[in-house]
This record gives C-alpha cells, structure tokens and sequence, in this order.
C-alpha cells in the first residue's frame, strides 16, 4: 500500500507512495488510452476464448462457438494439395516410363515425389540412399540387377515384390539348402570355382572338381560363367557385388543355407502414380539400364 | 532539465492531498502557425520525403525479357529484390543488411553531430504528422481558432470541418498505405487489382493496416508515438554528447524572465519576455526553457518563433538556438559575474566556443560507416552473375560397381542470375580419367557434360563421377568441379572431394 505520497523536491511531481530500500517512485501518469488498449485486450482475449477452443474440461473442451478445429484445417489443406497435384499424377500414370525420364518437367515431378515416397516406404531396406543394408537388402544405386534394371523391370518389381505370398506375380526363385544335397568338401570345391570367376581362386585343382559339380546344380540359374540368369533372379557370381559377401566362408555360408530376401507388392499399397514415380527415380539413382 | 539548487533536500514535503491518479487524460496540443527558415526547411523536406515515398514505386528500370521493370521492387514471392541495377538474391541478402547497418550508423553520426534531426525531419513519424497538421491547420484554422472550435458548440460548422478533415486524413492515410504495397509488387498491375478488387488478401490487409496506422497515428497519436512508443529517444542520449547541436533555450541570456512594456529599459533583466510562442509552436507541446528534455524532437520551430519575437522587439535573434551544451556552458560561466542584460551578449560571445566536429565519437562513426560501406562495395563489385555449389551424397559415401570402379554422386547447383537461358559446360580436375554423367541426359558421359540453367533461377542436376575401374585412389580425393560457359570462360568452379574404399 502507498504510505506516503510526497512531493519531489527536484522534479515537482508527487511520488506514488511506493518505496522499496529508499526508492522512491515519481509518479508519471500514463496515458488513458494506454490502459483502455489493456481493457481492449482483455476483453478480445475473452472474446476469443468465446469463439475458439480454448477451456480444458473434464471430459474433453470447450470447442469454441465458431466450431473452429486445427484438424479440418489440415484435413482442407491436404485435400487441395491433392488436387493440385491431380492433373501431374494423371500425366504420370498415362506416361511411358520412358518418356517421364526424357521430360524434364515430369522428371523433376517424378524425383521430387518420389524422394519422399522412397524415404516413407523403401528406405528402411534398401536404405535412405538407396545404398541397400548388410544382410540382403540390395543396393539400387549400382549396376548389379537380380531381376533387371531397366524402368519396366523395376516398376514391375516395385509392382509385385519378391518371394513373398500376397501376389501371384511376385519374382519367385528358390535356391534349395545345399548343406543337405551336397557334401562339406563339394561345397568347398564349388566355393572354389565360384571365386575362379572373379579370378581369386587359390586352388586350381578344387575349383576343377568344383567345376563340375557348378555344371550340374548351379549353371541353370548362375549361368555357365557365373554371369547370373535374370529371367529366374539368379544373381550374378562374376562381379564385384556380392548381396551376402563375396569371401570365400560367406560364398560357402550362403551355398550350404541360402538366405533369400522378400518383398512385399506395393501395387494397391501405393497409388500407380507413385510407383511409376519410385521406379523412375530407382532408375536414375546411377543403376537404370 | 533546470534545477533550482535552493531546495532543501533534507526535508521533502509530505502533502495530505490523495494520491495522484496513474493514468492521466492527454493534454491535446494546439500547435501554431509559424514561419521561418527551420519551418521552411521542414516543409521542404515534407515535400521531397513524400514525393520520394508516393514516387518511387512507379519509376521504371528496364530490365530485358521476362524480367520485372520496376526500379525499386521488393519481390517477396519471388524472392528477389531489384534495386535499380542491382538484383538481390536470397543469399545475398547481406546486402539488404549493410544497407540497413549503414542507415544505422548514418543515423548515429548525424545525431552526433545535428542532434535529432532524424526525429525532426525524417522520421516518417513528424513527416505525416506535419502534413496532418498542415491540413488541419487549413480546414480548422490557426492554434486559438481551434481551440474555440473544440470548445465551443457542436454546430453544423463543428462537423463540417471535423468531417472534411477527417476525410482528408483517411484519404492521404490509405494513399500512404496503398503505395506501401506497391514496393512489393508491380506498381500498374497493383494499383488496378486494388480498384477491382482482385488483389490478394496480403494486399488488402496491409493496405487496411497502413491506413489505419497512419490515420490513427499521424492523425490522433502524434507526440505521443514519440513520448511513449518510440524506443529512439530512449537511447538516442547515448549517440548526443556536449558537442552535438540541439535546441537549447539560452538561460543566461534569457532569465531572469519577465512581461516586457515597449520602452522600458533591458538592464537588469533577461531578454525572455515569457511570451509563451515557443511553448504555443512546439509540436510536442513542451516548454523548451525547461532544457533537454525527451519529448523535444529538435525540429526547430521554437527557434523560428522567438526570432520571430526578438526581431519585433528589437532584441538580438538566438535566444532559443541550435547549440552545444559545452558552448552554453561556457557562456554560463562567462556571464556568471556579469549582471543580468545587454551586457552579457558581448562577454558570452568573447566566451564562445566553436563545436567541435571532429571528436572520437565521430570519427568511431565516421570509421564504421566507411568500413560497412567498402565491405558493401568490395561485395557489388566482385558479385558473380554465375554460382555453382556442390553437396556430395552421404548415403552412401561412394558406391562401388560390379566391373569394380567407384562411383560418387553430386548435387550440382548452378545459380543463373542472367536473364537468358545458358548451357555450361561442366568438367572436373583432380580425378585422372574420370566419367561425368547427369541425371535426364544419361546419354551424354565422358570427361565433360553439358548443363543447362533456366534464366533467371537456380537448376539443379545430379552428376555421377565415375573413377575408372581398376584406378587405385586414396580414401579421399580433393575435386574441382569446373563451369564453362558458352564463350569458352569459366564460369565458377566449387570443390568437393571424392571418396573410395580404404584398401
């Protein structure tokens, strides 16, 4: 409470009556105005509080007069997005694969969507680079293609997946567990051969008797040089890319229990427009044949 | 502010009167007419500021095919800003701040040196509110005729002028508002989707924005926006020392005042004849014998009015004058033996000390001022119309192929700031043998690639550099991505490096 209003010797003007450790307060009026724009602010404050959602209650809160909700803005906003999007993704769908890659326009619509459906739907596998991951998940930025390369291959994996129950389309290849067809030493000579195509073998003599075996159980899906077969996704042995490791113990690993990746289809998933998109932008990631 | 030392300290006195009320009404200012050289040079700055303001946004700069033609042109949407033959980009936007650190600095020079002439003459502020009282002034009549008019009865003529000058005010108001957002967009175009109503809603509300705030501040507000919004007179003390020249009421020549009688003899006396024009002309309405004070926004006027005065009572012109504090405290101390009267003007001026323009607060300012401003210029004058920037991928760092070469990819930027088209020629130095290739033109590869830019935009393309199989490269190799341009001249150069396996 003031105590004792004075008059400033200096100034001429009355104090408030305040003092705090021997300071005082000159009292300088504030405009009027100044406080009617407080008065002004509350009373919007409350206003608003009136018409937007705004108290907590016990069960729910107060949604406002106007019935205003943050949700059915988003809800607007996504669908006109859409729509402006429409007449593009009806261009993509109606387009040769082809021809989306040669326009420019459509190209950079095509990446830009698809950048984020990549990230949304294919990175958790193949990785936000599509750098693919350790443990058989393919990488789709380099040259080596199990079941091809080019924008129909891929647009047709994309469509159906791989190895997995849900498409009758789905590629399907199954290499059976040599472990139990073939003896410890036949698989070591097999190894052996296998590393003869990229010119690593140590044992001539092993990968010879290996040779044989290779033409017997292996050249219907690897080819006669190690050079893959597409048709079935047999994966080529006569490069530097080697899905599950290219040494001589993972080369053995895989032939004695083959691991095998699966894919799901994303056909009815995705909207045709977005995997005619995915498969574009796979394409110019350095790998499109 | 005057302090009268005879008060006692010791003993404040206690009064039993209620306690003061926190808010109190406005006490309106009635400004009188005047005339003079200061009122003269304040309308003649009114008249060039404005028509620099209402002006500029329809000057025309050609600027070639597809580009605005708008000499000033701050273009939000479009992210530029054309200044005559400057255009601004984004990053450039540095420029934008040396120019607004130069007005700053400018700013704190000319206060140093003239006081606040920015408050009294520049500031949009005293601009609008000088040409609202100007129009007051011609509907409403002189100081004394409007305070009868606010006084006396509300009759038909009471409503008249109130209406006509309020009018005017929101006319001018939504003029000022309306060439506002013309600075943003294409002046024509602009000012014909306002009439028709098919400007955007931005355009509406700043437009509503401004007229409101012009008419309510130049209008209603007035001193008071200075008084007790603006921050400037707050901190403006600290750019002023006692070298500056500011309006100062001359005490030594001035007091002790008093009525003065035509005839009666000047000794003995001040030359103040507390005729109050000072007080009845200032905008702000203060009382400039008081001394420096916050509200004085150092226009002048009071100076024109005494002289006015002096000159119809034969007394010397300056007895409320644009000064130094140091030179009126010389003169104080000078006079202080002398008697009050004619006699001090002699001894004052034998005092007199000329105010020092070169001082290290000036020259500090003056220093800056000139470093921003060739850092700005060193920037004009080495901008680059062609930019190319590079962000190497990171997932993966390099990407190793089955024939077993390694392979790394780029995002390329090329910022065109040119209006026409050009296609670059892209090559690298630092990687022997190495294959470019772009995303969308895969059919073109080897040692160098052709890359478009759009005019007038930033294009962007993916290049994959390829080391040839079997090379043997460190883990990283430092790469120089090189632009050349149609003439055969590089353009821009960014480097990057190149990563491969660790053998």
């Amino acid at each position: 409470m003031p105590t004792k209003i004075e008059k400033d010797a200096l100034t001429g003007k009355l104090t408030t009556g305040h003092e705090w450790d021997g300071i005082k307060e000159l009292n300088t009026p504030l405009p009027k105005w100044w406080l009617y724009i407080l008065y002004a602010t509350i009373i919007w404050a409350a206003v608003w509080a009136l018409l937007f959602p705004s108290f907590p209650g016990l069960s729910g809160y107060f949604g406002g007069v106007l019935g205003w909700t943050k949700r059915e803005d988003i809800a607007r906003e996504v669908a006109a997005v859409a729509d402006a999007r429409a007449p593009m993704f009806e261009r993509i769908r109606t387009t040769d694969l082809e021809e989306i890659r040669r326009d420019p326009t459509l190209l950079r619509f095509a990446m830009a969507g698809a950048r984020q459906a990549f990230a949304d739907n294919c990175a958790p596998c193949h990785g936000s680079g599509a750098e693919g991951r350790p443990g058989g998940f393919p990488a789709l930025i380099d040259d080596d293609w199990i079941w091809g390369g080019t924008l129909d291959d891929i647009v047709f994996t994309i469509r159906h997946g791989i190895r997995n129950a849900l498409d009758d389309d789905a590629r399907q290849s199954q290499m059976p567990a040599y472990g139990q067809i073939l003896s410890r030493r036949e698989i070591e000579d097999v190894a052996e051969h296998v590393l003869s195509f990229t010119g690593r073998a140590t044992d001539a003599e092993a990968a010879k008797r290996g040779e044989a075996i290779y033409a017997e159980h292996c050249v219907a899906c690897h080819g006669e040089q190690g050079e893959g077969v597409r048709a079935v996704g047999g994966p080529r042995l006569n490069d530097a890319i080697w899905l599950y490791g290219g040494s001589r113990d993972q080369i053995i690993a895989q032939i004695t229990n083959p691991r095998m990746g699966v894919m799901p289809p994303w056909q009815g998933r995705l909207d045709e427009a977005i995997i005619r998109m995915l498969a574009v932008y796979v394409h110019t990631l350095g790998g499109g044949e | 502010m005057r302090v009268d030392r005879n008060i006692n300290l010791a003993e404040p006195r206690v009064t039993a009167t209620p306690p003061a009320r926190l808010y109190a009404n406005r006490v309106k200012v009635y400004p009188a007419r005047v005339h003079g050289t200061f009122r003269t040079a304040k309308y003649a700055f009114l008249v060039f500021a404005l028509a620099v303001y209402y002006t500029l946004p329809w000057l025309r700069w050609p600027r070639g095919e597809g580009a605005p033609d708008q000499l000033i042109l701050l273009d939000f949407a479009g992210r530029r800003f054309y200044l005559g033959p400057v255009e601004i980009w984004p990053q450039e936007i540095y420029l934008v701040t040396g120019l607004l650190i130069l007005s700053a600095i400018g700013l704190f020079l000319v206060s140093s040196l003239f006081g606040r002439v920015w408050c009294g003459y520049a500031c949009p502020q005293t601009v609008w509110t000088d040409l609202f009282m100007w129009i007051e002034r011609r509907i409403e009549g002189d100081r004394n005729a409007r305070m009868k008019l606010d006084q006396g009865a509300r009759d038909a003529a009471y409503w008249r002028k109130k209406v006509t000058k309020h009018a005017l005010w929101l006319v001018i108001a939504f003029l000022t508002g309306g060439s506002f957002v013309l600075y943003v967009q294409d002046a024509p175009t602009a000012v014909r989707d306002i009439f028709t109503g098919e400007a955007g809603a931005w355009t509406y509300t700043f437009v509503g924005l401004l007229t409101f705030t012009t008419y309510t501040l130049a209008g209603w507000a007035r001193e008071q926006v200075c008084t007790y919004m603006c921050p400037w007179p707050r901190f403006q003390a600290a750019m002023l020392d006692e070298q500056s020249l500011i309006v100062t009421y001359r005490a030594w020549r001035g007091e002790p005042r008093g009525k003065h009688k035509q005839g009666e003899p000047w000794e003995g006396r001040g030359d103040c004849i507390d005729c109050r024009q000072c007080v009845n002309v200032c905008p702000t309405g203060i009382d400039i014998r008081d001394g420096q004070q916050l509200e004085c926004i150092g226009c002048g006027l009071c100076i024109d009015a005494c002289n006015a005065v002096m000159d119809k009572i034969g007394r010397p012109r300056g007895l409320i004058a644009l000064d130094t504090l140091a030179n009126v405290q010389a003169c104080e101390r000078a006079v202080a033996a002398t008697p009050p009267g004619p006699g001090r003007i002699p001894v004052a001026e034998a005092a007199h000390q000329r105010m020092k323009i070169i001082r290290p607060r000036t020259m500090i300012y003056l220093g800056v001022l000139s470093l921003v401003a060739a850092v700005m210029l060193l920037a004009l004058a080495t901008r680059s119309v062609t930019d190319l920037s590079v962000l190497r991928d990171r997932a993966p760092v390099y990407v190793l192929l089955s024939d077993g070469s390694v392979r790394n990819a780029y995002t390329l930027k090329i910022v065109n700031k040119t209006h026409e088209a050009r296609v670059f020629t892209l090559s690298l130095d630092g990687l022997a043998a190495a294959t470019l290739a772009a995303v969308g033109t895969e059919d073109v590869t080897g040692a160098t690639i052709p890359l478009s830019a759009a005019p007038d935009s930033v294009a962007s393309h993916r290049v994959y550099v390829t080391a040839p199989p079997g090379a043997v490269l460190p883990e990283s190799t430092t790469v120089t991505f090189r632009l050349i341009d149609a003439a055969g001249r590089e353009a821009a150069r960014a480097e990057s490096v190149f990563l491969a396996p660790r053998r």
